[in-house]
């Protein structure tokens, strides 16, 4: 089991420029499940997600992993909204986390092989990743993400640009991956992909924490009128 | 008038039938200034990556003395290493003063601050889009340099290009370094500096054919280079 949880994060808080992206958050998560971060455009999930992950400045408070925080460092993963492409080819984009751990060319090459097969751009391989489209982009950084089998896996809206079987197909991957050990934290804008996926809901407003609670009672019988109200797909305030 | 065209057809002459000193000269021009160009790359591409990555202490210093390095005009540059070399200069000892050496220094004193300042400019722009996915992957600074490097290459060999162009033009300060000394440390610039005072168009034109048709096909390799880079491609 992960040595790497609980994660514990107390009075949490960044700031930009004075303004508050998100904070002051208190949060606990354990090493089993899949937690998904809903809430309006704005609310502060993309901003949460990177203070957990230790790539956005952390004005106050704590996010405190387990074990020592290089290690946590090397077992985490991240997907962007935003998929950021190494101007290299796929397969290059899918080696590179490999080889700057110190993996030899061979190897992995051979795990890029196993991946691009796993997120369907196996006859990819050998284009320049700009070449992609924004849905195979998604599956790229999600590959890229996952080839280092992180514990620790942080997605934010990584469906965004994708079909309908697109989405299902990664679903599935995720769905593995959780199987297989790895730990999601994700965000997401689509309610159906939420309850098919979590296990725990943390439902932000105004960059706090509004509500929080497994995923059966948080979609069956959300606590807060505000939280009723977003899954009805009424305008939150 | 005539002249003119006496020195154009002599010259044209000198080009097809390979003249002796116009290929000596045009040789060592070129071995001169890529030898500056390789060592000139060497400092500046990294030295950009680094500006790019790290907020060092003295990063906005090395940036400004870059910027002003620039506008260092040539001559000065010559004169300062002409100093440095002279004999009673600090490496006097080293007797480098009008040999092809001391070309190549001021040749790289002189291009590197561009270079630098080229790829400085690229490589942030770069960096940018990948700062994120780099800083989450956990990579060393090092390993960022070398992402950069490697995934700005185009950006970068044209800021190599550029350097080639002003220092293969450059006359100054390799004059006042080389010597222009024949069959030593003549060059396109000094000889046609030097042919065209003495009245002897002809091989001055030559040599002014030549510097043209590499600036033409320096300028065709960077549009090359940044047609390919917006398409995307290698
Ligand atoms: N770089 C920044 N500078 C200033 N403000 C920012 C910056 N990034 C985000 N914000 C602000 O912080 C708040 C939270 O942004 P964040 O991106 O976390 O929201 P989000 O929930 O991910 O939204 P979306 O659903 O649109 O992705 C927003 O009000 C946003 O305008
Ligand atoms: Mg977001």
């Amino acid at each position: 089991m992960s040595r790497m949880f609980p994660l514990i994060v107390e009075g949490a808080v960044t700031r930009r420029r004075g303004k508050v992206l998100v904070g002051p958050v208190d949060l606990r998560l354990e090493a089993r499940g899949v937690t998904v971060v809903i809430g309006p455009n704005g609310a502060g999930k993309t901003s949460l997600l990177r203070m957990l992950h230790g790539i956005a400045r952390l004005n106050e408070g704590r996010v405190q992993w387990a074990c020592d925080e290089a290690e946590a460092r090397e077992r985490q993963a991240f997907v962007f909204q935003t998929p950021v492409m190494l101007r290299r080819s796929v397969r290059e984009n899918l080696t590179y986390p490999l080889r700057i751990s110190g993996v030899g060319r061979k190897a992995a090459e051979v795990a890029a092989e196993g991946m691009a097969d796993k997120i369907g751009l196996s006859g990819a391989l050998g284009r320049s990743a700009l070449a992609l489209s924004g849905g195979e982009r998604q599956k790229l950084a999600l590959g890229r993400a996952l080839i280092r089998e992180p514990e620790v896996l942080f997605l934010d809206e990584p469906c965004a640009a994708l079909d309908g079987r697109a989405m299902r197909e990664v679903e599935a991957i995720l769905l593995a991956a959780a199987e297989g050990g790895t730990r999601l934290i994700m965000s997401t804008h689509n309610m159906g992909q939420a309850r098919r996926l979590a296990s725990e809901v943390v439902f932000l407003l105004g960059g706090r924490i509004h509500e929080r609670g497994a995923a059966e009672t948080f979609f069956d019988n959300p606590e807060t009128p505000q939280a009723r109200a977003f899954l009805r797909g009424d305008i939150v305030e | 008038m005539g002249d003119l065209w006496d020195g154009l057809s002599q010259a044209f002459f000198l080009l097809v039938t390979l003249d002796g000193d116009l290929v000596e000269i045009t040789l060592r021009s070129l071995q001169v200034t890529l030898s500056a160009l390789v060592i000139a790359s060497v400092i500046a591409l990294p030295l950009g990556a680094l500006l790019a990555v790290r907020r060092f202490r003295l990063r906005r210093v090395t940036i400004a003395v870059l910027n002003a390095l620039m506008g260092l005009p040539p001559v000065v540059v010559g004169l300062i290493v002409y100093i440095l070399l002279s004999r009673s200069g600090p490496f006097g000892v080293m007797g480098l003063l009008f040999t092809p050496t001391a070309m190549i220094i001021a040749q790289v004193i002189i291009i590197v601050p561009l270079i630098a300042s080229i790829a400085h400019q690229a490589l942030r722009e770069l960096w940018t889009e990948y700062h994120d996915l780099l800083i989450s992957m956990n990579t060393t600074h090092v390993q960022r340099m070398k992402a950069l490097l490697w995934d700005g290459r185009r950006a970068l060999l044209t800021a190599s290009l550029a350097g080639f162009g002003r220092a293969i033009g450059e006359v100054g300060a390799i004059m006042i370094v080389g010597g222009n000394i024949d069959h030593a440390t003549r060059v396109l610039t000094t000889a046609i500096a030097l042919e065209t005072s003495k009245g002897d168009f002809a091989l001055a034109l030559a040599l002014g054919f030549i510097l043209i048709g590499l600036a033409i096909a320096v300028n065709f390799a960077i549009h090359w280079l940044t047609q390919t880079e917006r398409e995307g491609r290698w």
